[in-house]
């Protein structure tokens, strides 16, 4: 790649709403890196993922290696550097929940709807995750479906409700 | 904002709402729950716009009978209370009658047997009204310290009152912020653990989600005792309502001069930021915390130094948890005496627990330190369902333990447990009963410290790897009884070899089954069995032969 057609997408990243939020995140902490984690954070909810590209201007933005910025986005669970399905299926595997059937919820899950755990869909209609605890363990067994707790389900009503959603979209 | 003016809104918040004769306290742990609102258009429709007044507070107690309506002054209770409801609740004001077919009668009892300090009047604050937490007396002990106290002062009170830190390890609070204090440096920062990591544990949770302005006035406390001028909320990012609510929280204090420049007119300068996790059990151990504030990989470094010599950017840090913050502000107002007259002889206060797994009633409590296992699970949290019988209850997460049956009436506090191989925690409890394998939750938990290992130290990121392999090996059924003597002898090289709290506690789960359940390890062992019927030993066998 030509530095010049380097030089024309980055300003056509600029140009992108969805990058204002992390301009602004990184103004926010001084373009200074102590604010890495935050930056990655506004990235992955505007995008949906992190990507290398961003990773790289970020680096540059902060002033410090990609190495450094490559350590931190894969160190914590939480970004991801997959693009997650048009819908995305948390089953939550703290031990309140994996005591009331968790695993086999996940099993079931991923059989009915052929989906791996942790990954999405081949049609991209669904990335089955799984979580340590979302702290909903008066609910158990929870899970996160597009944002939205569903709480003390058996298996057949997950995956009935489950089908529901994606026969929607 | 004076400590004059805080008294005068205070005051004018509490007569507005003596205005109303009646007042509805509506509870819904559910964001997308529409009922407050549908009451307020029912009293719109009905025009009683100036007697009934509606509010919405984010805890009463019983989060499984939800939604709950409290109806002031009468004390009544009414649980699961739909839309179709709403007319039998406003004929039941007129005529003063009470509903019977929705009485709430199971949680006037729960709290009976309760004793609130970190929760108390969180059932009449409405966690996005700083009013609220006002009009119930919210930061007046932060303004009498900064105009009446020294912060030498703070600090004997805090010492005084004995409490000890409530993220686990109980370490005096007192002790801390006096290093603190006492540490040199030019800047000095405050920090709240709100990493809450532990599976099974949300109390930091529901406290910021239900009354965030307490954990606020309790971090500004510590930075005038400690001299400090910045905090940080280092909080989860799977935890986005409480996230919102405290942010909207630092904007309200921020408004009204509680966070800020020179805040009471005197010279005290506090501001408080969040910095939001990303998925790491590792950083709520405090030096990893710290690099992830920082920016960093959230890898634990050795101490000593400590934080409270060298913490966020090398200088003196105080790190409590949240929960040890929610009890700063109670213990100023009211003063060490009477918080040291709750609970033990050393453990003072109370501890909020949450309960969870095979229990009638999961969710949180509150009680003095020192009552019985037993009342916990049985009173408070109604016994086990189904008729099922009490097997063990899970403390502490994946540093604690495993506590069976004839230890119930041990008192729970900070060195009774410990002495029963478990620890408090930050106060998670996973009831289990005869459906649950102890050799699997041991292998849960291992599996959990595995993948949650920083990878930075060899007995951790190896030993809890060796360990799972291990366990693996006899759930499946093809364990041998030197299997256990091989995990013994790694419990010890990790407990004593690895770099920080993960790889030390991580043996612990292990060891307190291995302890009391040693014939569930036995049955897989020899007689390929599991009496719970979880493990896949016989698909597997079958598959074998």
């Amino acid at each position: 790649m030509s530095a010049k057609t380097d030089v024309m997408e980055a300003s056509e990243q600029k140009a992108d709403p969805r990058w204002r939020s992390v301009e602004k995140t990184m103004r926010q902490h001084g373009y200074h890196a102590n604010g890495l984690i935050e930056t990655l954070h506004a990235v992955q909810e505007a995008y949906g993922c992190l990507d290398e590209e961003a990773l790289r201007r970020i680096a540059a933005e902060l002033r410090v290696a990609l190495s450094h910025v490559y350590g931190v986005a894969t160190f914590y669970n939480y970004f991801t550097m997959a693009p997650p399905g048009r819908h995305t299926c948390v089953v939550c595997m703290g031990t309140a929940c994996y005591i009331k059937g968790a695993g086999e919820i996940m099993e079931r899950i991923s059989k009915e709807f052929n989906v791996a755990p942790e990954e999405t869909s081949d049609d991209g209609n669904l990335s089955l995750l799984s979580a340590r605890c979302i702290g909903c363990c008066g609910q158990a067994p929870a899970l996160v479906v597009d944002g939205e707790i569903w709480g003390g389900l058996s298996a057949d009503e997950v995956i009935e409700r489950l089908r529901r959603v994606l026969n929607d979209a | 904002m004076t400590p004059e003016e805080l008294h005068d809104l205070c005051t004018q918040e509490q007569e507005a709402a003596e205005q109303y004769p009646h007042h509805l306290y509506v509870c819904s742990s559910d964001p997308k729950s529409i009922l407050a609102k549908d009451l307020r258009q029912e009293i719109k429709k009905r025009d009683k716009e100036k007697t009934i007044c509606v509010h919405e507070v984010g805890f009463m107690g019983l989060g499984a009978e939800e939604p709950i309506v409290r109806v002031e002054p009468q004390q009544v209770y009414y649980q699961r209370v739909g839309a179709e409801d709403i007319d039998a609740l406003f004929d039941s004001l007129d005529s003063g009658k009470s509903i019977e077919r929705l009485a709430c009668e199971t949680l006037p009892e729960l709290l009976k047997h309760q004793r609130l300090v970190v929760l108390d009047k969180n059932d009449r604050i409405n966690p996005n009204r700083i009013e609220d937490y006002i009009a119930c007396g919210g930061y007046q002990a932060l303004m009498r310290a900064l105009t009446e106290q020294s912060p030498a002062q703070v600090l004997e009170e805090i010492t005084q009152s004995g409490l000890r830190g409530r993220g686990g390890a109980g370490f005096p609070t007192g002790l801390k912020w006096n290093l603190v204090a006492k540490a040199q440096g030019e800047k000095k920062y405050v920090v709240c653990n709100a990493d809450e990591g532990d599976p099974g544990a949300f109390m930091d949770r529901m406290i910021l989600e239900c009354n965030p302005h307490r954990v606020l006035e309790g971090m500004l406390l510590a930075g005038y005792a400690v001299g400090a001028s910045q905090g940080y909320i280092y909080i989860r990012a799977e935890y986005p309502l409480a996230i919102k609510r405290l942010r909207l929280a630092i904007k309200q204090a921020q408004r009204l001069g509680l966070l800020g420049h020179r805040i009471g007119e005197v010279g005290f300068d506090f501001n408080i930021e969040l910095r939001l996790g990303a998925g790491a059990f590792v950083c709520g151990e405090e030096t990893a915390l710290l690099g992830s504030i920082a920016g960093r990989r959230g890898t634990p470094r050795p101490r000593p130094p400590y934080p409270a010599e060298r913490g966020l950017w090398n200088a003196p840090t105080l790190i409590n948890n949240v929960e040890t913050f929610a009890n700063i502000a109670p213990i100023m107002k009211h003063g060490s005496a009477w918080f040291a007259n709750i609970g033990t002889e050393k453990s003072k206060g109370t501890k909020v627990f949450a309960l969870a797994g095979r229990v009638t009633y999961t969710g949180l409590v509150e009680v003095p330190m020192g009552v019985p296992l037993r009342d916990i699970i049985f009173k408070l949290g109604g016994g086990i369902p189904n008729h099922c019988e009490f097997k063990a209850v899970q403390t502490g997460g994946p540093s604690g333990g495993c506590i069976p049956a004839e230890h119930l009436d041990i008192s729970v506090d900070y060195d009774s447990l410990a002495q029963v191989g478990s620890i408090m925690g930050s106060g998670g409890m996973i009831i289990m009963d005869e459906t649950s394998c102890m050799v699997d939750v041991a292998k849960f938990f291992m599996a959990f410290c595995c993948e949650e290992s920083c990878g930075k130290c060899i007995p951790c990121r190896v030993g809890t790897s060796q360990m799972y392999h291990i366990l693996q090996r006899i759930t499946n059924g093809q364990g041998t009884l030197y299997d256990l003597e091989l995990l013994e002898e790694l419990c010890d090289v990790m407990q004593n070899t690895s770099l920080c709290g993960l790889g030390q506690t991580a043996p612990n789960p292990l060891l307190s089954t291995l302890r009391f359940f040693r014939h569930e390890y036995l049955a897989h062992i020899l007689d390929k069995q599991c009496p719970a019927k979880v493990c896949k030993i016989h698909k597997v066998m079958e598959a074998v032969s």
